[in-house]
């Protein structure tokens, strides 16, 4: 799907889109990155203003739709997902984006998220996660590394984390992408693909927070490992990475291996070619989740991951179910409806 | 054949196992009883489990009805008439029947599994024992004759042909009131249209049924009801489920507010749901969410886009929607929040009735958080109380809480159902533009009523954003200054307490403007406070009946009805709530009477309770 412009529309800046609410991140936080970045891509939608609704539950990125100059609703712990759906299915017109994070969208409504996802609601999903409770003054979230210290957990996390594209992915979504807040570029791009994709769509965006978990996503953001440590995933290309563009993946049986393209015994033309619409490669990639830290570690894939352009929306089908039933039954008539099937009379 | 006896009154109960069909008995006889214009009510007794093991005691269903040929308000105390269908249903149910009154028996459910299923001590069978010797007992072998009935319908299993049993029940008891089977055979025929068997079997069984009770003369006579005198005008039967559905699409209908129901299965709130998804072609939206905190959230997106935003639940759910209920209160936006309240607290008594959640409805939020209350009393008023919640909520800009119960909700009455040019229109205006004297728009400047403009995404140059964090006065952005919050918390009460000057005043529904005793009720104990008080008031007693449609905010002249008494007598389905909010609000000594057993009180208790005070 491509973007159409209406060009009837005056044209919007991102200007358009800030509101006079004064930011409060703190300074240097992920969020202004991906503020910026949102407030870029709308004016090239092509949406009236009117027609976007911000939906944000709570956390530090959840002031977000204070920040823009569309409608917004800045909700309850985890909900925000819920009250979009309910928007979403009433409302099929309108443009629903949902802001949530690690702590707000995995935990608290980890429950509203995966149902979203089934039911595929054409919303778009930004989780904005880094990897810590950030409003609550740092306490580990459901995507912190295990045996993370934190003020809740001395002596280390006990708990696994999730891998929230693998849950995406358990929950039938169909659209899964990540990006990040210190590769503007890519994010835009993403933002348009979830925007483009008719169904919902579920964007990671690794988020830095500087204050409680400075420097989680270091070895994928900074310059002097992103090469080596992320593979950036485009339609019908190569699975090629490194600083030498010199790795890449293949498929081996049923698993993914790296594999050195300078020994002379691989060549790009016996590499994995990303296909976004396989769902089976797409699991496969949602799985390299290693850790950094481990030998032989697999790069963490960015980009689109999956998309399922086919599956109908939960909102079509409401509004459809509706008109068969105008259709087969007749515009409903309420004096029919309250006298019922069988009445009587009583006289005088 | 002779000529029925004329009865005034019956109060008939159909009891069996869950498996046995009693509902579907009891339904149909309460159908073909109101399609004579005799006024009734109804009160289903459902077990707790859905499949509790067959022939225990936990499994027994029942199905109570009264009519009569006066005007009736409740299902009645004790009953003229227990069908039992098995040893089990006999054992739960006798101690609710009249000295004297009738027993018709299924011999086959009192065979030796059975009885030990009932708990009879070994070879004790009360059909036999002349233990029911105060009572008139009539013992019919309903398998055997239903399996007879149907000797010629080879295709059907033994099993299938056992289900066709209450049909002969209904068929004899059809006969014993005279009646004709008119309306359960065109039931049948909707029903099993497609599985002609099926649809055969039960009419031949029906029949069988009628036509042994005719053959065997097992009576003297047989028994008839007369029409009751009821306002002239067209009825029909209706449940409180019912009737709380087509309330909310009425009030759809008369607002242009398309509906929008987020809900979550829960007993026994879930018929409401079963209703409004067949409605679609009133343009109604049903959203069965994922839990009960989704099935508000939901509603509160829907009515944020300008729906008419419905959640539907019973206590335990109300508990999880607690802080949503928060939400749409800041954000100021119209919501419905329907409660069928049951047994509690936790999972308490899900299939029994009670009236304890009206403190949950009245405090059980974080923060000062004010949401208008009101409640039905009847089956049929479900939906006057469901449209005058959804005008409240629109109008004044707020969630409101509707509260019935799990009696009303199941129970059935007739009902002189209204045309829908005769309900009030519900003006609801969306803001759309600037007013020209604004060159900003601001969310939470307030109208008289102290109500916020609603405004719906997709209104151009109105764009907003609205939350949970407190809010400033006018502008609606986010605020943490004292004297602001002070303010807003101020506001948000009296834009509740001023709904008072938007509803009706108070009445008396029986006895005189002062005297000695009020009674005060709310809700499902309407019927049988004013069948007591109507008893008291032939007997020349100083007693007055006043029922409560708005718990919050009260009517304007309460206050003042209450001074007008020397005793206010309040009984409740709880431990005593409204009697605290009461003596908070008013500083009146108000008497609680309390009856926390699942069941609804009986007249025979009420009567007996005020009289204390006579
Ligand atoms: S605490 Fe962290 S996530 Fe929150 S605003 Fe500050 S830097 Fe950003």
């Amino acid at each position: 799907m491509t973007d159409t412009i209406n060009n009837s529309l005056p044209k919007l800046t991102a200007k358009d889109f800030a509101t006079d609410q004064e930011v409060r991140w703190c300074p240097g936080c992920g969020d202004y990155s991906i503020l910026a970045q949102v407030q870029r891509v709308m004016p090239e939608l092509g949406i009236p203003k009117e027609d976007i609704v911000i939906i944000s539950g709570i956390g530090c990125s959840s002031r977000f739709p204070y920040y823009m100059n569309t409608y917004g609703m800045h909700s309850i712990h985890g909900r925000a997902t819920a009250i979009a759906s309910g928007l979403k299915a009433s409302r099929p017109e309108l443009s629903v984006w949902i802001v949530t994070g690690d702590g707000d969208g995995l935990s608290i409504g980890g429950n509203h998220t995966i149902h979203l996802l089934r039911r595929n609601l054409d919303v778009n999903i930004m989780l904005f996660n880094n990897q810590i409770y950030g409003l609550t003054k740092g306490q580990y979230s459901p995507t912190s590394e295990t045996n993370k210290v934190t003020k809740s957990t001395p002596s280390g996390s006990i708990d696994y984390p999730f891998n929230p594209l693998a849950l995406a992915i358990g929950a039938n979504a169909t659209f899964i992408a990540r990006t990040m807040d210190r590769d503007p570029k890519h994010m835009q791009e993403m933002l348009k693909r979830s925007h483009a994709h008719k169904g919902a769509s579920f964007l990671e965006i690794y988020q830095n927070c500087n204050i409680f978990n400075d420097g989680a996503f270091e070895p994928f953001t900074e310059k002097k490992t992103k090469a080596d440590e992320t593979l950036f995933l485009e339609q019908g290309k190569p699975l090629i990475y490194g600083a030498e563009r010199n790795k890449g993946i293949v498929i081996d049986g049923l698993r993914p291996k790296i594999v050195d393209l300078t020994e002379g015994v691989y060549t790009e033309s016996d590499l994995w070619i990303h296909d976004e619409h396989d769902f089976y490669k797409a699991q496969t990639l949602i799985r390299m989740f290693d850790d950094v830290n481990i030998e032989g570690h697999f790069p963490r894939p960015f980009g689109v991951f999956y998309q399922d352009k086919n599956k109908p929306c939960y909102e079509d089908i409401m509004a459809l179910q509706l008109e068969d039933a105008i259709a087969k039954k007749g515009k409903g008539d309420l004096d029919k409806l309250l006298r019922g099937y069988e009445v009587w009379d009583i006289v005088e | 054949m002779s000529t029925p006896t004329l009865l005034k009154d019956v109060v008939i109960k159909f009891a069996g196992d869950s498996g046995d069909g009693m509902q579907l008995t009891g339904s149909q006889f309460t159908n073909n009883t109101a399609l004579l214009g005799i006024d009734l009510a109804t009160f289903p007794d459902f077990p707790a489990e859905i499949r509790a093991p067959i022939g225990t005691l936990p499994g027994v269903s029942g199905f109570q009805l009264h009519f009569s040929s006066d005007r009736v308000y409740t299902p009645g105390d004790l009953c003229d008439v227990l069908v039992v269908m098995n040893a089990a249903a006999l054992k739960v149910n006798l101690k609710w029947l009249k000295p004297g009154g009738k027993i018709i028996a299924n011999q086959d459910g009192f065979d030796s599994k059975n009885l030990r299923l009932a708990n009879y001590p070994d070879g004790v069978n009360p059909l036999e024992d002349g233990s029911l010797h105060n009572y008139e007992l009539i013992t019919i072998d309903v398998t055997k004759l239903t399996r007879e009935a149907l000797k010629e319908f080879t295709t059907l299993g033994m099993k299938e042909k056992d289900r066709a049993k209450n049909m002969f029940v209904l068929g004899f008891i059809y006969w014993m009131y005279d009646r004709d089977l008119d309306s359960t055979i065109n039931f049948l025929n909707e029903k099993f249209g497609k599985r002609d068997d099926i649809l055969q079997s039960n009419i031949k069984v029906l029949q069988a049924g009628y036509n042994y009770a005719d053959t065997v003369e097992l009576f003297t006579s047989r028994y008839q009801v007369e029409k009751a005198k009821m306002e002239p005008g067209t009825y029909r039967s209706i449940m409180g489920n019912q009737a709380l559905s087509m309330g909310l699409v009425a009030a759809s209908e008369r607002s242009g507010l398309p509906l929008f129901v987020g809900t979550y299965p829960i007993t026994p709130a879930s018929d409401i749901l079963h209703d409004l998804s067949k409605l679609k072609n009133f343009g109604v939206r049903t959203f069965q969410a994922e839990d009960e905190i989704a099935g508000i959230t939901t509603a509160i997106g829907a009515a944020y886009g300008g729906s008419l935003g419905v959640t539907t639940t019973s206590g335990p759910g109300m508990a999880l929607k607690g802080e949503a209920m928060g939400l749409a209160m800041m954000l100021e936006i119209p919501l419905v929040i329907v409660n069928i309240q049951r047994g509690g607290p936790s999972t308490g008594l899900p299939t029994k009735t009670e009236q304890s959640d009206l403190l949950q409805a009245y405090y059980g939020r974080n923060g000062e958080c004010p949401i208008p209350v009101i409640s039905s009393r009847t089956p049929s008023d479900c939906f006057d109380a469901a449209f005058e919640a959804c005008r409240i909520a629109v109008q004044h800009m707020t969630p409101v809480i509707l509260l019935s119960d799990g009696y009303i909700a199941n129970g059935a009455e007739p009902w002189k159902f209204p045309q829908s040019e005769d309900l009030p229109k519900i003006d609801v205006k969306f803001k759309t533009e600037l007013g020209h004297h604004e060159d900003k728009f601001m969310p939470y400047m307030r109208d008289e009523k102290l109500v916020r403009p609603w405004v719906v995404p997709g209104t151009a140059g109105l764009e907003h954003r609205i939350g949970g964090l407190e809010k400033q006065n006018i502008t609606g952005n986010i605020s943490y200054d004292p004297e602001n919050h002070q303010l807003m918390v101020k506001l948000r009460q009296e834009k509740v307490d001023k709904i008072a000057q938007y509803i009706p005043e108070q009445k008396l529904d029986a006895g005189p403007e002062k005297g000695k005793v009020l009674v005060l009720g709310w809700g499902s104990t309407y019927g049988t406070i004013k069948s007591s008080v109507s008893e008291l008031l032939a007997q020349g007693h100083s007693v007055s009946h006043a029922h409560l449609r708005y718990l919050r905010p009260f009517p304007k002249n309460l206050g003042a009805i209450l001074k007008n008494f020397d005793t206010i007598l309040v009984p409740e389905i709880n431990n005593g709530q409204l009697v605290k909010i009461l003596r908070d609000v008013y500083l009146v000594d108000a008497k609680p009477y309390n009856k926390i057993m699942g069941t609804p009180f009986m007249k025979s208790e009420m009567t007996e309770e005020i009289k204390k005070y006579l």
